[in-house]
This record gives structure tokens, sequence and C-alpha cells, in this order.
């Protein structure tokens, strides 16, 4: 039950989150809004397991919360540079990594 | 050596009570996988201080409980402030000057601002911090220093 | 008896906790613009997060599963400091000019 009343807020929460990523204006609130999401995916997968009875979610709870940060750091990335690869363009030409 | 032995020996603790699985096979190929990663590590030469700041655990352990107290005390005033009824707020840029003498100790300031609702850092700049903050009294605070004492306390003399 | 306290306890630490999640999507609704959206944000990932995970653990039963709680909570410390310094960085150097209490004069009037 307790655990029913948890997820209602954190779903509450996530379609707050959509409505920004949806309306949001710029490119930088929509990125802010999928990682709020992100972070709110992690709690309720973790409550999901506690509420079917199933704690080896929080296995992947955890494996979310890792994988949430590295793609926003990914697309960030992706926005600033152009590509995944190399530096890119804020590196001056003819200095190249080794 | 050291940063490498220390690192081994929590990438096994993690991996203990990650798996809960202790039969002599699982528990030997997890040494195995742990030798892997710290032999990368360290062809990466990414493991020294920086990176695993092993000297900084217990002074780190003083200094979570306060940043906790702070973090609540933030969250108040900013719920505060999102349920009020005109939108209570006077958004501000501050620009903050870091004690820090390493960039270890800048970066965990910079956090500390961070992960403080109601304080966001936008950029580094030679040890000046461009602070957001979501209204003058917050900023006030912030620049009265406290957070910069604690932070050069906690990076210590090295 | 020592069940019935554990059983408030959680209650009430989903109840705040869950207070707080909301807070922070309200805020990120209201919050007139990104910048001061991200310390909304920053509410439902700081207190709301670390309160569902703390009434987590004390129904995990389990101590392997409490630890693995315990780590989520260590990550999402770790991670969103930075995460949240990515995005307004590059806000920021992308020249996105945040509002400013005096550039609307009273700063009440504007949503």
């Amino acid at each position: 039950m307790m655990f029913v009343s948890a997820g209602v807020a954190v779903i509450i929460c996530m379609l707050l989150g959509l409505a920004r990523a949806f309306i949001g204006p710029t490119l930088y609130d929509r990125v802010l809004a999928a990682n709020a999401f992100g972070t709110k995916t992690v709690l309720m997968i973790a409550l999901l397991g506690f509420i079917m009875g199933r704690p080896d979610f929080v296995d992947i709870a955890l494996l979310y919360a890792l994988i949430n940060f590295i793609g926003t750091i990914a697309i960030l990335k992706f926005f600033r540079y152009g590509n995944f690869g190399q530096a890119g363009r804020e590196r001056p030409a003819g200095e190249e990594p080794q | 050596m050291r940063h490498a032995i220390s690192l081994g020996l929590t990438l096994f603790g993690v991996w203990l009570l990650l798996s809960g699985h202790y039969t002599p096979l699982i528990t030997s190929l997890g040494v195995v996988s742990v030798i892997l990663c710290v032999y990368i590590v360290l062809r990466m030469e990414t493991c020294d201080h920086e990176t695993h700041p092993i000297h900084l655990t217990t002074r780190a352990v003083m200094y979570w409980p306060w940043l906790a107290i702070e973090i609540v005390k933030a969250n108040i005033d900013v719920a505060k402030r999102v349920f009020s009824a005109g939108p209570n707020i006077s958004p501000a840029v501050y620009y903050v000057k870091s004690s820090q003498k390493t960039e270890l100790g800048q970066v965990i300031y910079a956090n500390s601002i961070t992960l403080t609702p109601g304080t966001t850092t936008m950029d580094i700049d030679e040890g000046t911090f461009v602070v957001h903050t979501i209204a003058k009294d917050v900023g006030d605070d912030l620049c009265a220093g406290e957070m910069d004492r604690r932070v050069s306390l906690l990076e210590g003399r090295s | 008896m020592m069940y019935l306290a554990l059983e408030l306890l959680t209650w009430l630490s989903f109840l705040i906790g869950g207070f707080f999640l909301i807070t922070g999507g309200v805020g990120l609704i209201r919050f007139p613009d990104f910048y001061t959206r991200i310390h909304a944000a920053g509410v439902t990932d700081t207190l709301g997060a670390a309160l569902l995970l703390l009434g987590m653990v004390l129904q995990s039963g389990d101590v392997l599963t409490a630890i693995k709680l315990i780590m989520i909570g260590f990550f999402i410390f770790l991670t969103t400091p930075t995460a949240t310094y990515a995005i307004a960085n590059a806000a920021f150097t992308g020249g996105l000019k945040p509002i400013l209490h005096e550039d609307e004069g009273d700063g009440s009037s504007k949503t």
C-alpha cells in the first residue's frame, strides 16, 4: 500500500516532468526534464520491485542510475561538439590528440 | 600503488555486495574481473589522488553530515518558494571566489554548490565560480563563505 | 512494537519524500526560466529521492538489498551535481541569458 502511494507521487512528478519536456522552450529545458525523468525512473523501478515482491529489481535500478548519468553527458557532448568521438570544434586546428 | 590496491579492494567489496553468490567459482571469477579492471585503469594512468582520493576519507566523513543538513534547509526554502502565491524569486548571478588550492577541492566546492538546491554553478574560471541563485538572500548566504571554509578544511594541506 | 515504528517511519519518509517530489515537479512547470527550473529539479533529485530511498531501505528487510539501495543513493548524489553542472554550463556557454531580478522591475509580475 505504502509503495503504491509513493509510486503515485513518482508518477505525478514524472508527468509534470514530461509536460516540461514537451513545452520547454529551449533545448536545455528538455535535457533537464529528461535528466530529472531518469532519476525518477530509477526510483520507480526500485518501487516496482517492492510492489511486485521481487527486490532483484534494485539491481536494474542501480544500473539505470549510472546509464542515466552517462546518457545525459553524452547528449550534451553531442549537442556541443556535434559528434561523440573527438573533441571537435573547440580544439584549435593543428593540435591533434596523441 | 597505494591507490591501485585501494581501488582493487573497493571494487572487490562492491562486487561482493552486489553479487550475493559466494561459491568459490563465482568469487574467483570476481577476483579475475577486479584484477582486469585495475590493470586497465593502471594502463590508462588514471589512478591517482585525483580520481581515487583516499586521503580525503576521514575528513569527508566529517563534511557530509554538515552538507546534508544544508541540503535539507535549502530544500525547505526552495519548496516554500515554489508554493508561494506569486513565485517568490529574485534570480541573481554571483561571482564567488573559491579559496581551494587544488582542482579537486574546487570540484568538490562547485559540486556542493550545485547539489544544494537554490544555487547552481554555471561556469568555473580560474578559481572564480559563476553561480546562479534563486534569490538574493540565498546568494548572500553563499558569499558569507561558510561552505568555502569547510571545503578548504576538507581539502586540508596537500 | 518495533514493526509498528518501522512502518510509521516508512510512511513518514514516503509522505515527505513524495511531497518534495511533487514540489520539484510543480516548480519545474511554474518557474519562469531555465536556470530557475534547475533549482526546482534539484529539489526532487536530492531530498525527494533520498527520502524515498530511505523508506525503501527501512522496508527492505534484507541487508544486501538495503546496501544496494544505499548505493543507488550514493551514485545519485555523486552524479546529479555533475550532470546538472554540465547542463547549466552548456546553456551558459551556449549563450542562454538568465532572467535577472533587475530586468523585470518588480520581479513578481511575470510568471
